[in-house]
């Protein structure tokens, strides 16, 4: 029972470093209508920045992260700039790959600067873990930390998408980009704002997911990137408290796959469940019906 | 008249050029022409650490060579493979083309197998530092490793346990894609129940990139293991090292050779290791050992890992076999190949190196010497 109450435990963990990636994802999705496969790259930018701000500036951690958080908005802009803004009109398919290409552009220009031996995050949360019946289930303070600010980021970016004014114009621009035109609201300047918001969060992410599992190498952000893109899939892409929902039963599902059917099985297993999801219902759990005009 | 002059002047420092290069060739007689010995590792690419490694090594001892001769008795050229089969076999064909006569490669387990292929085919000697799998040599006569098998390991660990009573009940946590780990962890679970150790659980991964390793851990911690055994690389056993701290897990760590470096790694929090024994060729205390940790460190500014030291033996046992085999500039590649075989496995051939004294080899081209196993203590490794 303790076992089954730790793997829950550790499912949430994992769960909710794949929902704070899928928030970035789900929102460029549901703001800009594409798949920024960099998004995972760039979490891998945030996470190296962090890392070089603590061990060879010596900033406080606290600073680094912020450091990590400026500088991952400003590469957002920059990517947004150079490889997409010019592909607006561009059919969604150049688009993708597009996003693939900087994705590679990323993991190699990293190669280069930080080389392929791997780096060991610092731990920089200290927050102590809880312990439960007599120390046989202990908590993590890391997963405390990143669930809780899984929730902060979802109730923010809520909050902020349905109040603000940049917020309504987001939806606007995702509703029908040449009406929000008509309307006034400048489409190029809201696309960018949702790419400066998604990467300045793919920093926090970064460094939560580094927390965490602490290895760092160039390819850090691949793997997680496309977990938390299946996450979003799950949750329904577009959704911002599904992308969380869905992070979390991936996580969840992968971990009891892992230790109760195989090992070696498990991310077929992860796979398998999102097929099933998708036949019956093919928007995701909280996607959104889409009725298709004729 | 101005013309002639030039010719004259032409004449002149022809004839001196031909005075000047007589006299380098007469000079270059004295010395024999050196051996070429070809090298393969990773350079670049995510094991590029292990290629690095054993490319430094190699290097100190082909310089120490040619420093104690007076005169360039080696020439040692070393191919990129990137640890890709595919690369590793190109390199090989880049090496052949220059004029190689001894192989001293590859570095990773994969390329090694791809090349030993071709180098058995071709009649040359092949020397490895670190391929470890018994795949490298199965089969060839003409391949030695200079590091110990992956089921020595395995078994020299499991008495390691037995004698040292490290635990009652024992785990192992090894990757089951990778041919090392798997050997390894293997050896040692059938050698542990020979000596009627008890092994409780035994866990999987799939590539050493993972990260996640707390469905393992668990399953370790509630099966009441107080040891775990760790037959993997550094990268993953620094993960489940944080890990484990993180839920509370803290049994006796023992990992084999793949976990030495792990004290390099940058950002490594050396706490998380304090205890933590494992099993290494090089004793970094001898005096031979101390004298080579300085100087790759200051040549390469790092501390040298085990990969090294077997790279530096490598080109000390080629050169030593080459002098008893009476192996020249001159010997083709494949009388070459033959006469050191025949050194190689010959009783009397004994090489005192970094990582042992008095290595031998059997014809099945595995080398005779006991692993080391070191601790972690206070943040440094010493000696059992």
């Amino acid at each position: 029972m303790i076992g089954l109450i730790s793997n829950l435990i550790s499912g949430v963990s994992l769960g909710s470093v794949y929902a704070i990636i899928a928030l970035g994802y789900t929102m460029v999705y549901g703001i800009a209508k594409m798949l920024n496969f960099a998004h995972g790259d760039v979490i891998m930018v945030g996470a190296y920045i962090c890392f070089c701000g603590i061990n060879y500036l010596s900033l406080p951690p606290v600073v680094a992260v912020l450091l990590a958080i400026i500088a991952c908005t400003a590469l957002g802009i920059v990517i947004e700039g150079l490889a997409y803004k010019p592909l607006r009109s561009a059919p969604n398919l150049a688009v993708l790959i597009t996003a693939i290409g900087v994705s590679y552009f990323l993991q190699n220009s990293a190669l280069l600067i930080w080389k392929s031996d791997p780096k060991v995050f610092p731990s920089i949360i200290k927050l102590e873990p809880i312990h439960c019946f007599d120390g046989q289930l202990t908590i993590g303070g890391v997963t405390l930390v990143t669930v809780l600010c899984c929730i902060v980021v979802m109730v923010c970016l809520t909050l902020f998408i349905s109040r603000s004014k940049t917020g309504k114009a987001m939806r606007a621009v995702s509703e029908d980009k040449v009406a929000a035109q008509l309307m006034g609201i400048n489409v190029n300047r809201t696309i960018s704002v949702t790419f400066a918001i998604g990467s300045g969060l793919a920093a926090v992410a970064g460094v939560l997911l580094c927390s965490a599992y602490p290895t760092l190498i160039p390819t850090t952000g691949a793997m997680p990137g496309i977990k938390a893109f299946t996450a979003a899939v799950f949750g329904g892409i577009g959704s911002i408290p599904g992308a969380m929902l869905g992070g979390i039963l991936l996580g969840v599902i992968e971990i009891f796959a892992k230790a109760y059917i195989s090992t070696q099985f498990s991310d077929a297993i992860v796979f398998a469940v999102l097929i099933v999801v998708l036949l019956i219902k093919p928007t995701g759990i909280l996607g959104k019906k889409i009725s298709e005009k004729v | 008249m101005k013309k002639s002059t030039f010719k004259k002047l032409v004449c002149l420092v022809m004839a001196m050029a031909l005075i000047v290069a007589l006299g380098v060739t007469a000079f270059a007689t004295e010395n024999p022409a050196p051996i070429k010995i070809g090298g393969i590792g990773p350079l670049t690419g995510a094991v590029a650490v292990y290629g690095v490694a054993t490319y430094n090594g190699a290097q100190i001892a082909v310089d120490e060579i040619n420093e104690a001769a007076g005169y360039t008795a080696i020439e040692f050229n070393f191919q990129d493979d990137e640890g890709d089969n595919e690369k590793a076999v190109n390199a090989y064909a880049t090496l052949q083309d220059w004029g190689m006569q001894v192989l001293y490669g590859t570095t990773t387990t994969g390329p090694c197998v791809a090349v030993s292929a071709e180098t058995n085919t071709d009649r040359y000697f092949e020397l490895t530092p670190s391929a470890s799998s018994p795949d490298v040599t199965a089969g060839k006569d003409n391949v030695f490793q200079m590091c110990f098998t992956d089921p020595n390991q395995g078994i020299t660990a499991a008495n390691y346990v037995k004698e040292n009573e490290l635990g009652e009940k024992i785990a192992v946590i090894y990757n089951n894609a990778d041919a090392y780990s798997t050997g390894i962890a293997q050896a040692f679970v059938a050698q542990a129940e020979e000596l009627e150790l008890e092994i409780v659980e035994q866990q999987t991964f799939l590539a050493d990139t993972d990260t996640d390793f707390s469905v393992q851990i668990n399953a370790c911690k509630d099966a009441g293991a107080d040891m775990v055994f760790l037959p993997i690389y550094y990268t993953p056993a620094s993960n489940i090292l944080r890990q484990a701290k993180d839920i509370g897990y803290a049994p006796t760590w023992f990992g084999g050779d793949g976990m030495d470096g792990i004290l390099t790694m940058e950002g490594f929090d050396t706490d998380l290791a304090e205890g933590l024994l494992y099993m290494t060729p090089f004793d970094t205390t001898s005096e031979a050992g101390v004298a080579f940790v300085e100087k790759y460190e200051k040549l390469y500014g790092e501390t040298p890992n085990q990969f090294a030291a077997d790279g530096y033996d490598c080109i000390y046992a080629i050169w030593q076999a080459c002098q008893a085999a009476k192996v020249t500039a001159e010997t083709s590649h494949e009388d070459a190949c033959e006469a050191l075989i025949e050194t190689f496995t010959s009783e009397d051939f004994a090489v005192d190196g970094l990582t042992g004294n008095g290595m031998t080899w059997s014809a099945n081209g595995e080398v005779a010497k006991a692993p080391y196993v070191v601790a972690i203590v206070d943040g440094v490794s010493v000696l059992q």
